[in-house]
């Protein structure tokens, strides 16, 4: 897992395959790949997933709102119990047997989200809060370091505001300045525009997303990668929505550093990872001061603990980390690849019926080859807000609203989209209750 | 639980009347008070101008994008304040607040005209906020229009 060439392969295979039938357009049929994912049984899956299991508005739940965050299999629920009842303990520097076991709990996580990410060394991982922690992390850390007046900063406009308001502020405090790639009408960040910005040789770091939150745009990260190292800049990777839904190898991806969440990829709330390349996180000045980070206190100044420990103060959310791992070991059991290509298989499905519907107007890339589970739209003028009510009421939760892309949405001239996402336990019938519901929506505001 | 019925009555015909044909929408030339607001959550928004003579609002006027009941909730609001004493207003604005939090008394107040089709939004607390909006609006420009020496 984690060369892009494969998944792509695979990509092409999930959605033409006779199996998923309805494609609106058909691609050509790809190479056999050699070695092809086997599709998920996802009814089995399903069973380790509690909220599932639940009606909602007197109808059985169909958790469309992936994107937002993903539910919570028993495995991980079990882990984050089995911690607080046996091993609970703060980490680190405690003599006793609960603070051992705590510590080889938290560090065993960390080196098993390190191998999930396809990384040798368990202290380039850096426990966050999430994803937007570990962007403010680098954008203060690195930028306050290596900023300056002439400096650009690289983003898109289909940039989570997490992935552009840290950014936004480190450059007023620094004097550089922001450069964004603009996003195609098909949903798409274009390779030529990559080369002119960094014609200019002020680019310092680019910043972007490796799956679009709001569209579901796979971006090609390698191509850009190659791009920005040969003009001798640095790339961040916002992997909130890629490590969830697509393989992730931080080395075949390019990155120099990969912010990502645990509660997208089945994981608990208010845990995350940052990994940066060794050299660049200890060339870094620490980011938060106080307990864990230090080696040597002194009045006036204090001298600083080995990574990973530098970028960790405080107590830190230990619970998290080893649901976090659990999380990372139910999705490798799974298999990331045969995850992206469900969630294709299921996109291919959705959007053959959607572009059905009347007054449907569908963003993001055509083919689903190139989404992860993302479908963004509107439907005739029913408000998105409209849309999410009538399809709760039938037990349909999805979201709506600018899903904190507001560049996005002005680049499309909407205020807001409605937004269903699937995730590894999506099922088409679920895909069908999403249809028939946006009848409602078309029969009430008809 | 939510019944087909229940939602029904939240998209009644009046509402999404207002919504497609929203009443005093526009711009004031002259404004004696003249506020932006939004929903930060769900990015529904609203700006609402009032001209306000001898205590009395004599035009107003709203701009906005938002949902069909954010919308509906402030067409129906400027239709039922214009030309009506500033009081008067208010008193609108808290008997409409008191219906959003489900007091059936504020439902059955005739005087709520158009605004008692919203009712059934009591019954949806997550879009509460959107008809709200509107007279949070109105509220922060009677405000405005009373000028910073009337702190009372």
């Amino acid at each position: 897992m984690g060369n892009p060439d494969r998944v792509d392969a695979l990509a092409s295979t999930a959605i033409s395959s006779p199996a998923s039938g309805q494609v609106a357009n058909p691609r050509p049929d790809p190479v056999p790949p050699l070695d092809p994912v086997p599709p998920l049984d996802v009814e089995r899956l399903r069973k380790d997933f509690p909220a599932l299991h639940q009606e909602v508005n007197g109808h059985p739940l169909v958790y469309l709102d992936n994107a937002a965050t993903s539910q919570k299999p028993v495995q991980v629920l079990d882990a984050i119990r089995g911690y607080y009842e046996a091993d609970n303990a703060n980490v680190h520097r405690g003599i006793h047997e609960l603070s051992r076991r705590a510590t080889e709990a938290y560090e065993g996580a960390r080196q098993r989200v390190a191998r999930f990410l396809g990384v040798e060394d368990p202290a380039e991982v850096i426990w966050t809060r999430g994803t937007t922690e570990g962007i403010n992390l680098v954008a203060a850390s690195w930028g306050s370091a290596n900023l300056g007046p002439g400096d650009e900063i690289l983003l898109s406009d289909m940039e989570h505001h997490s992935n552009l308001v840290p950014w936004q502020l480190i450059a007023r405090r620094t004097g550089a300045a922001l450069r964004f790639l603009d996003v195609t009408d098909q949903g798409t960040l274009r390779l030529e525009q990559v080369d002119e910005i960094l014609a200019g040789g002020r680019v310092r770091l680019a910043a972007l997303t490796q799956v679009s939150n709001a569209l579901g745009t796979l971006n090609p990260i390698r191509e850009i990668a190659d791009r920005v190292h040969a003009a001798g800049a640095l790339l961040l990777v916002d992997g909130a929505q890629g490590a969830a839904h697509a393989p992730v190898d931080v080395h075949a991806l390019g990155a120099d550093f990969y912010a990502f969440s645990g509660h997208k990829l089945c994981g608990p709330t208010g845990i995350g990872v940052l990994w940066g390349r060794r050299e660049l996180l200890e060339a870094m000045p620490p980011y938060m001061g106080g307990g864990e980070m230090i080696s040597l206190v002194e009045r006036d100044m204090s001298t600083w603990a080995p990574l990973p420990h530098t970028f960790e103060a405080g107590t830190p959310n230990i619970a998290g980390a080893i649901g976090m791992a659990a999380a990372v070991d139910y999705l490798e059991g799974v298999g990331p690849a045969a995850i992206l290509a469900h969630e294709q298989s299921l996109v291919a499905y959705a959007l053959a019926q959607l572009r059905e519907l009347p007054g449907i107007r569908l963003f993001g890339p055509e083919e689903a080859s190139d989404r992860a589970g993302v479908v963004s739209f509107l439907l005739g003028d029913a408000h998105p807000h409209d849309i999410s009510t009538i399809l709760d009421a039938e037990g349909v939760a999805i979201r709506a609203g600018h899903h904190c892309t507001q560049l996005l949405m002005r680049r499309y001239g909407v205020a807001a989209t409605a937004r269903a996402s699937f995730y590894l336990y999506n099922t088409r019938e679920e895909v069908d209750r999403l249809v028939r519901s946006l009848e409602t929506v078309r029969t009430l505001f008809a | 639980m939510t019944t087909d019925v229940q939602l029904s009555s939240l998209y009644q015909h009046l509402i999404l009347d207002h919504y497609r044909k929203p009443r005093n929408k526009g711009e004031l030339q002259e404004a004696t008070a003249d506020v932006h607001m939004r929903n930060p959550t769900c990015g529904d928004e609203i700006r609402l101008q009032l001209q306000v003579e001898d205590g009395v609002i004599s035009d107003v006027r709203f701009q906005g994008e938002g949902c069909s009941i954010s919308q509906a909730a402030a067409s129906m609001m400027t239709a039922l304040v214009k030309g009506a004493p500033v009081a008067d207003a208010l008193g609108i604005a808290s008997r409409f607040t008191a219906m959003m939090h489900g007091d059936p008394e504020a439902a059955g107040d005739r005087t709520l005209k158009d605004l008692r089709a919203l009712a059934g939004v009591a019954r949806f607390p997550v879009r509460v906020k959107c008809a709200l909006l509107g007279f949070d609006a109105l509220q922060e420009a009677v405000k405005q229009a009373a000028g910073p020496d009337t702190g009372t």
